[in-house]
């Protein structure tokens, strides 16, 4: 009985000890899947595992952790996925706080690290390191969007406003960067502040004639429904972020003629788009956010990669990833010097669609915008 | 700044105060009588605003939502009350945080099983949406000056139970002396039961109301639990008077404070950095009026206890 066992052991220990795969891939995703942000990362997870799903590739795994939106605890997760999981590729990360805590630290260690969603001006500048790739965004991005957007669309007094911390910052900085004109009012709200009554009368005081405000997740789904209650009936602009699938289905009706800008919309006119949006409603039976897109576009990224080079070869891999040889849903899609991506930004409408509130396009806002920090990333 | 902005502030001020004051007034009900510390009161506030989503998506009906806030909230209470509050009276205050603490996380954890991870939808009934006109050419929402009202017909609903009924005066006796009721017949399990109970059905009830224009999602209770707390502290635990005039006080320090800080700023700052100094001051604001209220009155503003 104890010979059996001992064998048993010996056999199992060593079997244990032979890679699970020996070429493949492993990859890291921490990711929010709870708490009150966690909308953002459920859909950015669901899209990526979509993608993985679709290949139908055997030499990928993924490893799918929760960082409840806490720093400590994504650097926690990091440490063990690099360390104890033995990953390739870390990924997944939401926001820009805990990327900060977990990127720099992540590439230092050589492994690749590919972002779904938060991409902040310091790892765009001089943070900027071969191995990190945002594949979404620069955080910039869709705030300049939207200041393009008023600029071109002849407001001449809107009333900014946003969380102060630091993307709601670099959000109003984003703005003001191309929208030159004169601003009604500029006010930084607390971060999490959930009655904006105060605000909104501000704004009603203040003589302007549009309003853009950065405020994700509920901070957006408060303002708004405040904001249609109150009377002022001024035109409101936003990036995506407070319009994505998930929360207008929170705000409902108060959205409706509310322009936003985003890199992405179900229905950009593509085949890859078609086919991902057809199948993460037969996956999941939801419409897809930008945020599920992203995903989806970072899983398809890393397995063209891996179709083009060796994991191993780190040199090539980085070559293979930079050069972007994959079917985006948004379209064109290439990286610029500081591995973040150059693409159209377009302004999306909250319309209602049958009996669904959902966004359509109705322009382009910037087209092939890289991001304003190229040139400080010295790579 | 004009006279109608500052009327539409002050106005603002009193209706984050009055919803300030139904968390407060169970939460300081709760310490005064049992005296038990309950973080779990954010969480009851979201089972509140839960139950009013749901029931308000199944039948339109906002008034059956509200109705089913309060119900839920107090049947959630309740029973709180009697499996795992009941053991923590005789405890330390430390005990009690850290079983109410576990509270907040299974109750969380509980909601998005149930509801799934993405906020709700709850929205203001058409007969209360929409600006009214008040005199003196003030455009209000119409459904904040409903939370006013309601709120202010509350306290006056708690006023009377306590000091008119003979469950108030059970409670007002429960909180001078505890051991004494109970030695004098009074049932104190159930006496217990029905203040948890009742705070809690205070709590869902805010949290349904505010649900309506603010987001309904996990977690939406801990930041109005902190506030709470402060306004206990400042308006002495135990006393509804307290609570009341606390919830004002901080509602109003809290509103006119963002409101009136960077402009004070911009006097002599400009306008980016006025807004950025003046918003961080505004929210030291409130914690900064608990703590003058402390130096000078230690136990609060109404409070009794030494």
């Amino acid at each position: 009985m104890k010979m059996t066992k001992l064998a048993a052991l010996a056999t199992a220990t060593m079997l244990g000890g032979l890679p699970a795969f020996a070429e493949g891939v492993k990859v890291g995703m921490i990711t929010t899947l709870s708490g009150g942000g966690a909308g953002l990362g459920i859909d950015a997870r669901d899209g990526f595992l979509l993608a993985v799903k679709m290949a139908g590739r055997d030499d990928l795994e993924v490893v799918v952790e929760d960082d409840q939106r806490k720093p400590e605890i994504a650097v926690q997760l990091a440490d063990k996925m690099i360390q104890s999981e033995k990953v390739d590729v870390l990924t997944g990360i939401i926001w820009s706080n805990l990327a900060m805590a977990v990127v720099p630290a992540a590439v230092a260690q050589d492994k690749f690290y590919l972002s779904v969603n938060a991409a902040p001006s310091a790892l765009a500048g001089k943070g900027c390191h071969p191995n990190y790739f945002s594949v979404a965004y620069q955080n910039d991005n869709l705030h300049e969007a939207a200041g393009a957007y008023l600029a071109s669309a002849g407001y001449k007094k809107p009333f900014i406003l946003a969380p102060n911390y630091p993307a709601g910052k670099d959000s109003l900085t984003g703005f003001k960067r191309f929208y030159e004109g004169e601003l009604a009012g500029e006010i930084y709200t607390k971060l999490g502040q959930t009655d904006y009554a105060a605000e909104i009368a501000q704004i009603r005081a203040s003589g302007a004639d549009s309003v853009f405000f950065f405020l994700p997740g509920g901070m957006g789904i408060s303002f708004m429904k405040q904001y249609a209650d109150s009377g002022v009936d001024l035109p409101v602009v936003g990036p995506a972020f407070s319009f994505d699938q998930g929360i207008l289905g929170a705000v409902g009706k108060a959205a409706l003629g509310v322009k936003n800008t985003s890199q992405w919309n179900k229905d950009i006119d593509n085949a890859a788009n078609s086919a991902f949006v057809a199948g993460f409603q037969a996956e999941y039976g939801r419409l897809p956010s930008l945020y599920a897109s992203q995903g989806y576009d970072t899983a398809n990224l890393l397995i063209s990669a891996m179709d083009k080079a060796d994991i191993k070869d780190a040199a090539a891999f980085r070559e293979a990833l930079k050069s972007a040889d994959f079917a985006s849903v948004r379209g064109k899609f290439s990286f610029a010097d500081n591995n973040h991506p150059v693409q159209d930004i377009y302004v999306r409408e909250v319309i209602m669609e049958g009996d669904v509130i959902t966004n359509k396009i109705v322009g382009t806002a910037m087209e092939d915008r890289a991001n304003a920090y190229v040139d400080m990333c010295k790579m | 700044m004009s006279a109608i902005l500052l009327v539409e502030q002050i106005l603002n001020g009193l209706q984050s105060g009055v919803m300030l004051f139904l968390m407060a007034a169970g939460l300081t009900l709760v310490f005064g009588v049992m005296g038990l510390i309950n973080l779990a009161h954010g969480s009851l506030y979201m089972v509140g605003a839960f139950a009013a989503a749901s029931i308000a998506a199944a039948t339109g009906s906002f008034v059956l939502a509200l109705v089913a806030a309060l119900a839920a909230a107090a049947v959630a209470g309740a029973l709180i009350e009697l499996i795992v509050i009941r053991r923590l009276y005789a405890r330390d205050h430390l005990d009690q945080v850290l079983a109410t603490f576990a509270l907040i996380l299974i109750l969380s954890e509980g909601t998005r099983w149930m509801f799934g991870s993405f906020p709700l939808y709850l929205d203001v009934p058409s007969w209360l949406s929409g600006p009214i006109s008040l005199p003196g050419g003030i455009q209000y929402p119409l459904y904040r000056l409903a939370i006013i009202v309601a709120g202010l017909a509350v306290a006056a609903g708690l006023f009377l139970l306590i000091s008119r009924t003979r469950l108030g005066i059970r409670i007002r006796a429960g909180e001078a002396d505890r051991e004494m009721i109970a030695a004098l017949g009074v049932d104190i399990s159930k006496l217990y039961t029905m203040v948890f109970a009742l705070g809690a059905a205070l709590a869902g009830l805010a949290g349904a109301l505010v649900g309506a224009i603010q987001s309904v999602q996990v977690g939406m209770g801990e930041p109005v639990l902190i506030l709470a707390f402060v306004v206990v502290v400042i308006g002495g635990i135990g006393s509804i008077k307290g609570a009341f005039v606390g919830a004002l006080l901080v509602g109003l320090t809290d509103t006119l404070g963002g409101v009136l800080l960077p402009q004070l700023f911009a006097l002599f700052l400009d306008p980016s950095a006025a807004a950025t100094v003046g918003a961080s001051l505004a929210s030291m604001a409130i914690y900064i009026l608990m703590a003058v209220v402390l130096v000078l009155r230690p136990s609060g503003l109404f409070g009794e206890r030494a």
